[in-house]
C-alpha cells in the first residue's frame, strides 16, 4: 500500500514538473517583486539584457567591448534558454562572483565586479523581480572574441588582477545618506564602468577612480568634485534634476547618458539620487594627474576658433556663450567641455546628438552635426576656442584627435 | 487587391498641424489613432538642422520641403468657359508633404479673425443691406460664433507659443495692441518680438497718418516658452529662413517643436510616412464610412480599417478626397446645387517697395516679425462709400535678406546687367515692403471639382481650380494698396514703388499658401459640406479639418483659425461624438 502510494507520488511529482509546474507551494511577494523591479531599474539590467525592439531581458543585444563583441543572455525565467532553472544561490553567485551554475566565468561586460557589492536580500529581490516576468524562449548567442578571450578561463587572471569579489561595508563615519549613496554608486549604479579610466586589460585604474573613462565610443565625465572637469560646482539640487530630468540648467545628458537617464535614474527616487549626488560630491577631485590641462595659446587657432564659433554655434550657444537657459546649455563654465579627453567633444560637434527624453522634459533638444561641414581642423580650433574662452581652461584639440574621433564614427555607422 | 489590416480607433489622413493636434487631443482620450503621411518623416534635429538650413537654393528655390507636383498637383483655369490645364511647377501656393505639414515652412504669422469674419452675410446685411452683397457673392456665415471659438484661439496661442501684445482685453482697450481687434480673455503668451528698424518707422509714419500701428502676432517665439503640453520650445535669433524652411533652433511653432515631443512616444499612436491615402471608404449605405485605402511607396494598397476618419490634409486636398470618396453631393456651377469644391477662396495681397534714406539690417528676420495696421481689415471701416466688400491688413514684415529671392530694386532698374548689380548693392540695406493682405469673398464661378481629361499618378482624376479675381476684390485691394502707398510716404524715403495686384488672378508667382473652402462649414446642408464641428453631414463618422472649411476667406493668414477650429473640433469629438457617436448637429 505504501510503495504503491509513494510511487503514485513520484510519478505525480514527476508528471508536474515535466509540465512546468511548480511542486512546491508559492508565496505572494509583491512587496519584494516591486522591490526588485526598483533595483532592476538601478541596475539599468534593460541596457544590455533588452534588445532593441527585442522582448524585456530576453538579451541577444550587441554590447560591444574594445576586446570584442559580447551578446546579453537571456535571463527571463525561461528554463531551457533564459535563467528559470537557476536557484537563488546561483543566481546570488553569478551576481557576486561573475560565475555561472556550470562553473563558467562570465565576462566582466556583464559588471559582476561593481554588482559583488550588493546585500543578499538586494539579490533576492532582483531575482524574484526577473522570476516574475515573462519567459521567452530564446538562445543565448556566443560571444564574438578574439582567442584566447574566447575562452572563459582567461577570466580567471583578470579576476585575480582586477576583481575584489564582497558586498558594500558602510563607513560608520558617514552618513546614513551618503552611504546609501555610496552603496548605489559603488555597486547597481556602477557608474565607474564608464566614468573610471581603464587599463589596456579594461581593469579600472583605481588610484584614478572617477576622473572620466572611456564608455561605448564617448568619454564620460568626470565625477570628481574638481571644479572644473568634475561636479565641483554642481550643487546637490543640479544632480538630483540632471539625473531625474535629463538636463539642468548647466548641462544635458547626452549620447549613453541620456540612455542611463532615460532607462534607469529617472526611475529612481529623489532620495536615492540625492544620495548619490552627495557621495559623488565627497570624492577627492583631480589632482592634475590627467595631463596638461592649460589652455591653447595659438593666437590663429583661437582667432580662426572665434570666427567659427560666431557663424555656426552663437545662434544657439550665444555670443556670450551663455546658452538659452532650459533649452541649449551654456558653453560657459561648462565642466563637460573642461574633459582632459575631448572625444565626447569632438563627437558632438561631428555627428550630432539627441539629449535626453523624460516625462519632465519630453522635448530631447539634439545637438546637430557638423560633420560635413565642418573639417576637423576647423573643429579643433572651434573646440580649442570655446576651451579657452567665457572663462573656461582647458587645453587645445588637435586636428589629428578629430580625425580620430571621425573614423571611430564613420566605422560604426 | 488592396491587403485588409487590423483596425483602428481613429485614422487621420496626413500629418500637419490639425493631424498632430488632434491625435494628442485623442491618444489623451484613450483611443488608438493611426497617422498617414504621404511623404517622408522630418524631425528638427536633422531636418532643419541650423548646420544645414540656411539654404535658399535647395529651400526656397528648389522646393526642399514641399509638395512635389508629380505626385499630387490640380489643373487650373480662370474661367469656366476655358479648359483648365495641370499646374506642372508650385508657384501661387506651396503646399507642403511630409511630416509637420505647412506648418513645417509657413512664416508664423497667426491671426484671430474678427467677430464680423464669422457672421459675415448677416453683419453686412444688417449693416449695409441686402442689396449691398453682389448677387453672385456666395458667402455666408459660419454657424459658429468668435464667441464660441475664443478659448480654442487661446489654446493654440498657447501650443505655440504667440508673441504679441494684446488690443482688447474683454472688451478692454489696451494701449500697444490692435483695438480692432476681437476680445481676448488674456494677454498674449508672450511678449512681442524685439522690432527691426524698418517696423519701427512703419509704426512711426502710420501713426503720423491717423492709422492705429501694432506687432503683429508671431509664432515665433520671443523668449523661451514652455507650451500648452508642456514641452519646452527655444527663442527665436532671427536668422531670416522662417518661409520655406524648418527652424533649427525650436522657436518657430511647427507640429515637431511643439506636439512631436509628447506625441510620438505614446503606445496608443501610430505614424506611418511614405503612405498617401487615396479613398474613404463606405460601407453600402454611404452612410458610414469603414476606413480609408492607402498606397505606400512600394506602389501596395492597403485597406486601413477605422471607427472614425479625419481628413487632415492639405485644404484642397481634402476636398480632392471628398469627391473621389463620393462623399457629399458635388457642386455644380451651373444648375447651383451640390456643396463639395463650392466657395473656393483665396487672398489678394499686394505690396509697395520702399527705399529708405536710414540704413536697415534686412537680413535680420523672422518669419512673423512685423507692424501692423488694421484699420481696414474686415467691416472695420464704413464701406457704403466704397461700394466693395472685404478688406485687410497692412504690415511692414520683415522676414529676412536671403540672396536669391530677398532683395528688391527700384523701379526701372534693369533686369540684369552692370546697372541691376550697382542699384542690388545700393539698395539692398535700404529696402523695405508694406503688405497688403486682402480678403477674398466667395463667388458661384470659383470652386473645386474633378478634372475631366488629367489624372494623377495613381490614375484618379485632378482636382480642377477655377477661380478668378473678381471686381469687388481688385476695388477692395486698390484701395488697401492707396493705403499702404500713404503710409510708406509718410516713412520719408528715397522712392517708393507700388505694386498693385492688376488683371487676371496667375497661378505663376507666389502669393499665399491660403487655399480656403471647398468643404465650408455652416448651418445648413444644403450650402455646406460640415457641420459647425467640422463633421460631415452625410457620413457622420468623417471629419474635416482645416482651411476648407471657410464660407469665405477674411483679411487674415488662416492658420491661427485652423488650429482654432482644430481645438474646437476635438473638443466636440472627446465628450460628445465619442459617448454617442453619430450626428452632433440634426440636420
Amino acid at each position: 500500500m505504501h510503495a504503491r502510494f509513494k510511487s503514485l507520488a513520484l510519478m505525480v511529482a514527476i508528471c508536474v514538473g515535466a509540465c512546468g509546474v511548480a511542486a512546491v507551494a508559492r508565496d505572494s511577494n509583491f512587496a519584494e517583486v516591486q522591490r526588485g523591479r526598483y533595483l532592476v531599474y538601478a541596475g539599468d539590467c534593460g541596457a544590455c539584457h533588452t534588445d532593441e525592439g527585442g522582448k524585456p531581458f530576453a538579451g541577444g543585444r550587441a554590447v560591444p567591448t574594445p576586446f570584442g563583441t559580447i551578446y546579453a543572455s537571456n535571463i527571463t525565467p525561461d528554463r531551457e534558454t533564459g535563467i528559470g532553472s537557476w536557484t537563488d544561490e546561483q543566481f546570488y553567485h553569478a551576481m557576486h562572483e561573475g560565475r555561472r551554475p556550470n562553473g563558467e566565468h562570465l565576462y566582466p561586460a556583464f559588471p559582476y565586479h561593481w554588482y559583488t557589492r550588493l546585500r543578499r536580500d538586494d539579490v533576492m529581490a532582483i531575482k524574484a523581480y526577473l522570476d516574475s516576468l515573462t519567459p521567452v524562449r530564446q538562445a543565448n548567442k556566443a560571444p564574438d572574441l578574439p582567442w584566447p578571450l574566447s575562452w572563459r578561463g582567461a577570466m580567471v587572471g583578470w579576476n585575480a588582477l582586477f576583481f575584489k569579489p564582497g558586498a558594500y561595508r558602510p563607513d560608520p563615519a558617514k552618513s546614513p545618506e551618503w552611504n546609501r549613496g555610496a552603496y548605489l554608486v559603488e555597486g547597481l549604479g556602477h557608474c565607474g564602468a564608464c566614468h573610471s579610466p581603464k587599463n589596456a586589460l579594461g581593469g579600472v585604474k583605481s588610484k584614478d577612480r572617477f576622473h572620466g573613462g572611456q564608455g561605448e565610443g564617448w568619454f564620460a565625465t568626470s565625477l570628481t568634485r574638481d571644479p572644473r572637469e568634475g561636479l565641483g560646482r554642481w550643487s546637490l539640487d543640479d544632480m538630483v534634476e540632471y539625473l531625474k530630468t535629463g538636463a539642468n540648467a548647466r548641462a544635458r545628458a547626452m549620447g549613453p547618458m541620456a540612455e542611463v537617464v532615460h532607462d534607469s535614474t529617472m526611475h529612481l527616487s529623489e532620495d536615492d539620487l540625492r544620495a548619490m549626488a552627495m557621495y559623488l560630491k565627497d570624492l577627492p577631485g583631480d589632482s592634475g594627474s590627467n595631463g596638461s590641462q592649460t589652455p591653447g595659446h595659438d593666437r590663429d587657432a583661437l582667432q580662426r576658433g572665434k570666427l567659427l564659433y560666431v557663424d555656426q554655434c552663437a545662434g544657439c550657444h550665444m555670443e556670450d556663450g551663455e546658452g538659452i537657459r532650459n533649452v541649449f546649455p551654456p558653453i560657459k563654465g561648462s565642466s563637460g567641455l573642461h574633459a582632459h579627453d575631448p572625444s565626447s567633444l569632438a563627437r558632438l560637434v561631428l555627428a550630432g546628438a539627441p539629449s535626453a527624453r523624460t516625462p519632465a522634459k519630453p522635448e530631447g533638444f539634439a545637438m546637430p552635426a557638423f560633420g560635413a561641414k565642418l573639417s576637423d581642423a576647423q573643429i579643433a580650433d572651434l573646440l580649442t576656442y570655446i576651451r579657452a574662452s567665457f572663462g573656461n581652461e582647458a587645453g587645445a584639440v588637435s586636428a589629428s584627435q578629430v580625425a580620430g574621433v571621425r573614423k571611430k564614427i564613420e566605422r560604426t555607422s | 487587391m488592396a491587403t485588409r489590416l487590423p483596425a483602428v480607433d481613429v485614422v487621420l489622413v496626413g500629418f500637419g498641424w490639425t493631424a498632430s493636434i488632434l491625435a494628442k487631443e485623442l491618444t489623451d482620450a484613450g483611443l488608438e489613432v493611426l497617422a498617414l503621411e504621404r511623404g517622408v518623416f522630418r524631425d528638427t534635429i536633422p531636418d532643419f538642422s541650423p548646420a544645414t538650413i540656411q539654404d535658399e537654393l535647395r529651400y526656397a528655390v528648389r522646393n526642399g520641403l514641399f509638395e512635389e507636383p508629380h505626385r499630387e498637383t490640380l489643373t487650373f483655369r480662370n474661367k469656366m468657359q476655358q479648359t483648365a490645364l495641370p499646374m506642372r511647377h508650385l508657384g501661387s501656393f506651396r503646399p507642403a508633404a511630409g511630416a509637420g505639414g505647412a506648418g513645417v515652412h509657413w512664416n508664423g504669422q497667426t491671426w484671430r479673425f474678427l467677430a464680423t469674419d464669422f457672421a459675415l452675410r448677416s453683419h453686412l446685411t444688417e449693416r449695409y443691406g441686402a442689396k449691398f452683397i453682389p448677387t453672385d457673392m456666395t458667402i455666408q456665415d459660419w454657424g459658429v460664433s468668435y464667441d464660441e471659438l475664443e478659448p480654442y484661439y487661446d489654446k493654440f496661442e498657447h501650443l505655440c507659443g504667440i508673441a504679441g501684445k494684446a488690443g482688447n482685453v474683454g472688451g478692454a482697450r489696451q494701449a500697444g495692441g490692435n483695438p480692432f481687434e476681437a476680445p481676448r480673455k488674456r494677454e498674449y503668451p508672450l511678449p512681442p518680438l524685439k522690432r527691426s528698424y524698418a517696423t519701427v518707422m512703419f509704426d512711426k509714419a502710420a501713426r503720423d497718418v491717423g492709422y492705429h500701428p501694432f506687432p503683429c502676432p508671431a509664432a515665433n517665439t520671443s523668449q523661451p516658452f514652455k507650451n500648452l503640453y508642456g514641452v519646452q520650445m527655444g527663442q527665436c535669433t532671427f536668422c531670416g529662413y522662417c518661409e520655406w524652411f524648418g527652424c533649427g533652433n525650436y522657436s518657430k511653432a511647427s507640429p515637431q517643436a511643439c506636439v512631436f515631443p509628447v506625441l510620438l512616444g505614446r503606445d496608443n499612436f501610430t505614424l506611418r510616412t511614405q503612405c498617401n491615402v487615396t479613398r474613404v471608404n463606405l460601407d453600402s449605405t454611404n452612410k458610414r464610412a469603414t476606413g480609408v485605402t492607402y498606397i505606400d511607396v512600394t506602389g501596395r494598397s492597403y485597406e486601413q480599417p477605422a471607427d472614425l476618419v479625419i481628413l487632415c490634409a492639405y485644404a484642397q486636398h481634402n476636398v480632392h478626397l471628398l469627391l473621389l470618396s463620393g462623399i457629399g453631393t458635388p457642386y455644380d456651377p451651373v444648375a447651383n446645387s451640390g456643396v463639395v469644391g463650392r466657395n473656393y477662396a483665396y487672398q489678394i495681397t499686394s505690396s509697395v517697395h520702399v527705399f529708405t534714406n536710414e540704413r536697415l539690417n534686412p537680413f535680420m528676420g523672422a518669419g512673423a516679425l512685423g507692424q501692423g495696421v488694421d484699420d481696414f481689415n474686415g467691416d472695420n471701416f464704413d464701406h457704403g462709400p466704397h461700394g466693395f466688400v472685404g478688406g485687410g491688413y497692412l504690415a511692414l514684415w520683415t522676414t529676412g535678406g536671403r540672396p536669391i529671392l530677398q532683395h528688391q530694386v527700384p523701379a526701372g532698374t534693369p533686369k540684369w546687367g552692370s546697372q541691376f548689380k550697382r542699384a542690388l548693392a545700393e539698395n539692398y540695406l535700404h529696402a523695405a515692403s508694406i503688405s497688403t493682405h486682402g480678403s477674398v469673398m466667395s463667388y458661384r464661378d470659383a470652386y473645386l471639382d474633378l478634372d475631366p481629361t488629367y489624372r494623377d499618378y495613381y490614375g484618379n482624376p485632378l482636382l480642377r481650380l477655377t477661380f478668378d479675381y473678381h471686381d469687388n476684390e481688385h476695388r477692395m485691394s486698390d484701395f488697401l494698396t492707396a493705403k499702404a502707398t500713404e503710409i510708406a510716404k509718410a516713412m520719408r524715403p528715397r522712392s517708393v514703388d507700388p505694386k498693385p495686384r492688376n488683371g487676371h488672378y496667375s497661378i505663376l508667382p507666389y502669393q499665399t499658401t491660403h487655399n480656403t473652402g471647398g468643404a465650408v462649414m455652416g448651418t445648413d446642408p444644403k450650402t455646406s459640406v460640415v457641420n459647425r464641428y467640422l463633421q460631415s453631414w452625410d457620413v457622420p463618422n468623417v471629419f474635416v479639418m482645416g482651411a476648407c472649411a471657410f464660407p469665405q476667406n477674411a483679411g487674415y493668414n488662416p492658420t491661427g483659425t485652423v488650429g482654432a477650429l482644430t481645438f474646437w473640433a476635438a473638443d466636440a469629438i472627446r465628450n460628445r461624438y465619442l459617448k454617442d457617436p453619430g450626428p452632433l448637429v440634426g440636420a
